[in-house]
């Protein structure tokens, strides 16, 4: 098995928004970053592969197994992290370790209150009283404290501060170490994904625009900054995107060195993966 | 081993790993048979992607400054240092080559370039 995870042809039709077409594929020992706008069916992907929408086309393999047939055995290697609280607010961390030890075999909780420990959470109080920031990171403790080798987090960044994104990045990082685990991960905050991604999938509008690794995207992909006239003078098969603002155009290309190669225009910038979801949703072509 | 990163300097992360450890073998720093840190653990530590340290390391083994033993890890190499040193000469004449042709191109004279290169090294010191 090569991939820890495996979509093929995932297709799933709401009223108002429909997810078509989804591949994507995560190799072992890798972290995927999962990116697009809110209501692009990001969230909508991850409860497919949790099996937690029903109906769905398509095929789902995790560890190689069918995610519905095999249900049962694949979620004891699975942490989650999902964008809603699941925990019923009324509990306290210390509640939380005696469910999940009956929930999972390989729950671990020398590990699970060593995290708390780590990241300054109490024991003793319900969760309604805790912070956005500090909920985020009990999901987070209880996620990884069953031993899982997939983690699947829906913007698991999201409301922490700077300083515990970063330890939570260091946990991720912690986490593939061992390169039998994979990391899936979604978000919009995305230069947390720039340092640590070793793929970035791009889903907008429920549909995948673009699948790559994260190094690729940033080296070889850039933003020209030029006037009128020289826009004019572009191959449309240059560039992928542009947008006209008001005292230039900013035009998305994919490969830096052959555009300078044929234009000669120097004024490219690196991009970022912000630049790259703004000008792809954004831009005109 | 010190290995410093920059994000803004436009220079392939990758890259700015594979060369700095390609200084430290050259210059003897890291000498032949050490054992290099994991991809793993180098990518944890410096912040970066798996894929990118293991961009690094292949292109160090594929031009033999270091090698892979399977399931041990990565060691420095054997490198013949005056093969090494030269194939660095050769890179900064290529890159003095295209600073000149820029010179040359707007007769900009050699003295101001001389300058220049005054400048940089004593920047460095």
């Amino acid at each position: 098995m090569e991939n820890i995870l495996e979509i093929k042809n995932l297709s799933k039709k709401y009223k108002d928004f429909e997810l078509k077409d989804i591949n994507l594929k995560l190799p072992k020992g890798m972290i995927l970053g999962f990116i697009g706008e809110n209501g692009a069916g990001k969230t909508t992907t991850i409860k497919a592969i949790l099996d937690i929408i029903k109906n769905y086309k398509g095929e789902i393999k995790i560890f190689g197994l069918d995610n519905r047939k095999d249900e049962k055995k694949i979620k004891e290697d699975i942490g989650v992290v999902l964008d809603d609280m699941f925990f019923p607010e009324i509990l306290t961390p210390n509640d939380i370790n005696s469910i999940m030890k009956d929930t999972y075999n390989n729950w671990d909780s020398g590990l699970y209150f060593k995290y708390l420990t780590d990241f300054s959470l109490p024991k003793n109080k319900q969760i309604k009283t805790l912070s956005k920031g500090m909920k985020k990171k009990l999901e987070i403790a209880a996620a990884l404290s069953h031993h899982p080798k997939l983690l699947i987090l829906d913007e698991p960044t999201s409301g922490l501060d700077p300083i515990a994104r970063n330890e939570v990045i260091d946990i991720f990082q912690d986490f593939i170490q061992n390169e039998e685990c994979g990391v899936l991960l979604s978000s919009h905050i995305t230069t947390d994904l720039e340092h640590i991604a070793d793929y970035i999938t791009f889903i907008n509008n429920g549909k995948i625009l673009l699948s790559k690794t994260c190094d690729e995207l940033l080296e070889n992909y850039g933003i020209v900054k030029c006037t009128e006239s020289e826009f004019k003078k572009l191959d449309k098969t240059d560039f992928i995107k542009y947008k006209k603002k008001k005292y230039e155009y900013e035009v998305l290309i994919e490969n830096k060195t052959a555009f300078n190669k044929k234009y000669g225009i120097n004024t490219i910038d690196k991009i970022t993966l912000e630049d790259l979801m703004l000008l792809m949703i954004k831009g005109v072509k | 081993m010190e290995i410093i990163i920059s994000n803004s300097s436009g220079v392939p992360i990758y890259e700015q790993i594979k060369e700095q450890i390609k200084v430290k073998i050259v210059s003897n720093e890291l000498k032949a048979g050490e054992l290099l840190p994991s991809i793993r653990n180098l990518a944890k530590d410096l912040r970066c992607s798996v894929i990118t340290t293991k961009n690094a390391y292949e292109e160090l083994v594929n031009e033999g400054y270091i090698k892979t033993i399977p399931s041990k890890g990565f060691y420095v190499a054997e490198v013949n240092i005056e093969i090494a040193y030269e194939e660095q000469l050769n890179k900064i004449e290529k890159m003095l080559d295209s600073a000149v042709s820029i010179a040359k191109m707007n007769n900009i004279p050699r003295k101001t370039i001389n300058e220049i290169l005054d400048i940089l090294y004593e920047e460095e010191n």
